[in-house]
């Protein structure tokens, strides 16, 4: 169990990086996502499925779809 | 403020924060350690109103009041992200909605396979929630980007259809409305803000928790609600909302 939580933490510190080096939005929108899936792994591992749920829904579709959207939109009249 | 001067400062507070966390750090219990005051009392408190999950009697009946203010900023939230993507005065919307462009067949088939799955698991989250994980936020969640799966399959106009915009701003309004009658019940019938009024039940029934499973319902209604109006106004500024040319 450690050996899976010391895994997910490091995933998570990969992609939470991953997220911070990408430099196009619209591709930083696609590694926030995979951050907030690693992050929902980490959660479950810590014996926090509630909290995990609410970060899938949130961090992985919500979120990602919000900046895609306004990246859309100002591109769109530029 | 000069480059090297903005360093210096930055690495002054860093440190700072770092000497700070790491005191704190030191403190702490040791990971995974057996020791949790709060979860006993937790555990015994949610076992004596027959709430199977524990996370459910803390967010809906021993600490009610945090859940209200959260539900409150959340539409507090969605109401002035609303009131800011309204089209400006050099803005107007095109009453015609756009048509998807192409989009794959695995991606319509994915798309069309995942909606009533996504309804139905969101629906099990909200109405589960005081038995397994998960509950009304979760749940109202799953069920708010469930819809968006429409947009995905390249169906602009049939998500526009299936969500009648004024049906999900009340929706919202009534889920948050709900949860502070629910509480004012609580004063009138038990005596306090937000008590547990409903009898408890039977451990581990879908009929048991008192007013937990009525609150999760109430909040499933307001976020998924408020999800939907939400991405509709990012979905609107995105696709409809076209800019006047500048004279």
């Amino acid at each position: 169990m450690t050996a899976a939580i010391a895994v997910a933490l490091a995933m998570v510190a990969i992609t939470a990086t991953a997220v911070v080096f990408t430099g196009d939005p619209v591709r930083q929108a696609v590694t926030l996502s995979v951050f907030g899936l690693t992050l929902s792994v980490l959660f479950l591992l810590l014996q926090a499925p509630d909290v995990a749920l609410a970060q899938i829904g949130v961090g992985a579709a919500v979120v990602p779809l919000m900046v895609m959207l306004t990246l859309r939109r100002i591109r769109r009249h530029r | 403020m000069s480059r090297p001067a903005r360093l210096v400062l930055f690495l002054v507070a860093a440190a700072g924060v770092a000497a700070l966390l790491v005191v704190a750090f030191l403190d702490l219990p040791p990971f995974g350690s057996p020791f949790h005051p709060y979860r006993d009392r937790a555990v015994a408190a949610a076992v004596a109103h027959a709430t199977a999950n524990v996370v459910g009697s803390v967010t809906f009946d021993q600490r009610g009041l945090d859940t209200l203010v959260e539900e409150t900023i959340l539409l507090g939230s969605v109401a002035g992200a609303a009131a800011l993507l309204r089209p400006s005065k050099e803005e107007r919307e095109n009453t015609t909605v756009p048509e998807g462009g192409r989009v794959l067949e695995a991606t319509k088939l994915t798309g069309y396979l995942l909606l009533p799955v996504t309804l139905l698991v969101g629906i099990d989250v909200v109405v589960h929630g005081h038995l397994t994980p998960g509950g009304g936020f979760q749940g109202g969640v799953l069920l708010g980007t469930a819809v968006h799966l429409l947009y995905l399959t390249g169906h602009y106009r049939a998500l526009d259809r299936v969500r009648p915009l004024p049906v999900f701003d009340s929706g919202e309004a009534l889920g948050a409305a709900a949860f502070a009658a629910l509480g004012i019940a609580g004063i009138i019938a038990a005596g306090a803000f937000l008590g547990n009024i409903l009898p408890f039940g039977t451990f581990g029934e879908l009929l048991s928790a008192g007013t937990v499973p009525v609150f999760n319902i109430a909040v499933g209604v307001e976020v998924a609600s408020g999800v939907i109006v939400l991405l509709a106004k990012f979905l609107e500024q995105a696709l409809r909302v076209q800019r006047e040319a500048v004279s």
